[in-house]
């Protein structure tokens, strides 16, 4: 089927129309970061930052409890993911290897678990960590990162634990291992991708989190960046450049992950495991 | 969220996972019903997936399932600044719902999150499958051209999302305030965006769509690459044009998917949060506070604890039902591809 040379124009100029249209703020985003304060605030803006700065990501840095904070995020969103992977790689197993009464429930169970509506319960996670004296304490939001990551974690690792050949475990148990033997060192290092793609997701989530911090971790020592970065503006009194930098300071690492995540987890490692 | 969902749901390598327990022993499945091997053994061998469930199985049930009792607990009490600095437990029956349903408040609010999701669902939905359809159309370097920007704007954090957005739509040095005036909207040079109710949405709707868009559109391209060549053959034998094979090819084969996935976005854009708050937290005058915002504003900034658990309660019903309406789309169309759960 031939095109006419119309035909095969609209579609390539649409797409670059749409590549600005979706790529535009972030790109002015960084753009903002690198400019000096008189590029951005012209009466036409400076398309592309030619006199770029590193003021405002100082500004941004120098920032109150700028650091504590980087660390709390860290703290949070590693314990979480790292707990939760624990958590579902035992789970997981059960649920892709073994058959017992039940597993179609728990199965569900996780799934219900997934969609759950964490942005609606913060009231009550506020009431019981209020009454258990835990407010402005990095412990409960591990926690519940954990959780929130769990349910994702469980049921993409179980793809992975039933994507490895079950002929794998059971030679590995003919030569005399045992079943956790086995699991350890035939299964588990080739879950490695799937290990990769659930911590990177499972740490994205819990990076952006908002609702909850919001509300049980007040004490500006005790919070995370994204909880800093929404009231950045307000503080800083209309500082874009600031604010822009802050902004590219907290979207960096998961626009990374981001990429790295498209061209690097997906696929198999299991492929040529089982010859014939 | 958004990317994590995508992966179980849609991805899903989904084959019989469950082929029963390889090598020695005996199948824990039967020992359970009673089969022939020695007691001590086969107990064991049948509580193993229990005891590997257990701690994830815990997890949620203190950390997941305590806190919705306890908002089932909390919207049946009268619970404000007092009664919360006290520490006093008072029961008031189902007060807070009537107060609630019968307040002006609570339905315009619900009214509201329903338009609203609506226009942002129809407008992910007839964007995203439009741009997924491209995807397809493109040669391989435009094709990784849009993918990038897909994939950048649905990779920035909402907070950060935000942030930008608000910069993008400020009153002053605003690009897009500028673009209108350059355009020859003058009367836009110095709008005010978050200053009335529809501007408001209109900004929130933009950076939801903006961000939601490329979901749709990567997963959707994604799908028509698994369209078998033969199906559009023989419709071009039966003499279908390019629209006829759309609809008679394309549209039935993405039908199960584009039904998940309405409503998926359906459920995130119900229960958004980050965005609308943060934009304006639920301003100007609480005119943009959806059901999730109204429940926080309600609950939390003016203390009246009780009756934002009692909206909650409200929103995580009707999230509920939407959820359970999407889980048994997903569960159907597993069991129709063989996939054994």
């Amino acid at each position: 089927m031939k095109r006419s040379a119309a035909g095969r124009l609209w579609p390539n100029a649409t797409a670059i129309v749409l590549f600005v249209a979706f790529a535009f703020p972030v790109y002015w985003m960084f753009s903002t970061a690198f400019k000096p304060t008189s590029d951005i605030i012209s009466e036409d803006p400076v398309w592309f930052p030619t006199n770029a700065t590193f003021e405002h990501f100082k500004t941004a840095t120098d920032a109150d409890n700028f650091w504590t904070l980087v660390r709390n995020s860290l703290t949070v969103t590693v314990s979480a993911v790292a707990l939760s992977l624990v958590l579902a790689l035992l789970a997981s197993f059960a649920l892709a290897r073994m058959r017992f009464k039940g597993r179609r429930g728990f199965l569900v169970t996780f799934m219900i678990a997934q969609m759950a509506p964490w942005e609606v319960m913060v009231i009550a996670i506020y009431m019981i960590i209020r009454d258990g004296e835990m407010l402005n304490s990095l412990v409960p939001l591990t926690l519940f990162y954990m959780v929130m990551v769990l349910p994702f974690t469980i049921l993409t690792l179980r793809s992975y634990v039933a994507a490895v050949p079950k002929e794998l475990e059971e030679s590995a148990m003919v030569d005399g291992c045992t079943r956790p033997q086995a699991f350890i060192r035939v299964i588990f290092p080739l879950l490695a991708p799937g290990l990769m793609a659930t911590s990177l997701f499972g740490f994205i989530t819990a990076w952006n989190e908002f609702p909850l911090v919001l509300i049980l971790n007040k004490d500006p020592e005790a919070q995370t960046l994204p909880l800093w970065l929404s009231k950045f503006q307000t503080n800083f009194g209309d500082d874009w450049g600031a604010t822009m930098a802050a902004a590219s300071l907290f979207a960096i690492p998961i626009l990374l992950l981001f990429l790295f995540l498209q061209r690097k987890a997906v696929g198999g490692l299991t492929s040529g495991a089982v010859k014939g | 969220m958004a990317v994590a969902t995508t992966r179980t749901t849609r991805k899903d390598p989904g084959r019989p996972a469950a082929a029963g327990v390889p090598g020695r022993g005996a199948p824990p499945g039967r020992t359970r019903t009673g089969g022939g091997t020695p007691p001590g053994r086969g107990r064991l061998i049948g509580t193993a997936p229990y005891l590997l469930l257990l701690p994830a199985l815990a997890a949620t049930v203190v950390l997941l399932g305590w806190p919705l009792v306890k908002n089932g607990m909390l919207s049946f009490q009268n619970l404000n600044m007092r009664q919360l600095i006290q520490h006093l437990t008072e029961w008031n029956g189902v007060d807070n719902y009537r107060e609630a349903l019968t307040s002006e408040d609570f339905w315009r609010v619900t009214a509201r999150s329903v338009v609203f999701t609506s226009v942002n669902v129809v407008l992910i939905m007839v964007l995203g499958t439009l741009i997924g359809l491209l995807l397809a159309r493109l040669g391989t370097k435009m094709r990784l051209l849009l993918s990038t920007g897909l994939v950048l704007a649905w990779a920035m954090p909402p907070i950060a999302a935000t942030t930008v957005y608000q910069w993008l739509f400020a009153a002053r040095f605003g690009v897009v305030n500028w673009v209108l005036d350059k355009l020859g909207w003058h009367s836009m040079a110095d709008y005010n965006w978050t200053g009335s109710q529809f501007s408001t949405f209109f900004v929130i709707t933009v950076l939801i769509v903006w961000q939601s868009i490329p979901f749709v559109a990567i997963n959707l391209y994604a799908a028509t690459t698994t369209i078998p060549k033969e199906l559009y053959e023989a419709a071009a034998l039966d003499g279908a044009g390019a629209w006829r094979s759309f609809t008679s090819v394309t549209l039935p084969f993405l039908k199960p998917f584009l039904l998940a996935t309405v409503f998926l976005e359906v459920i995130w854009v119900f229960k958004a949060f980050p965005q609308v708050f943060a934009i304006n937290e639920g301003g100007p005058d609480r005119l943009t506070e959806t059901l999730p915002v109204y429940a926080f504003i309600e609950g939390v900034g003016n203390q009246h604890y009780g009756m934002g658990a009692a909206i909650s309660l409200l929103t995580i019903v009707i999230l509920l039902a939407l959820t359970s309406y999407y889980l048994r789309i997903v569960l159907k169309q597993e069991k129709d591809e063989g996939g054994e759960l």
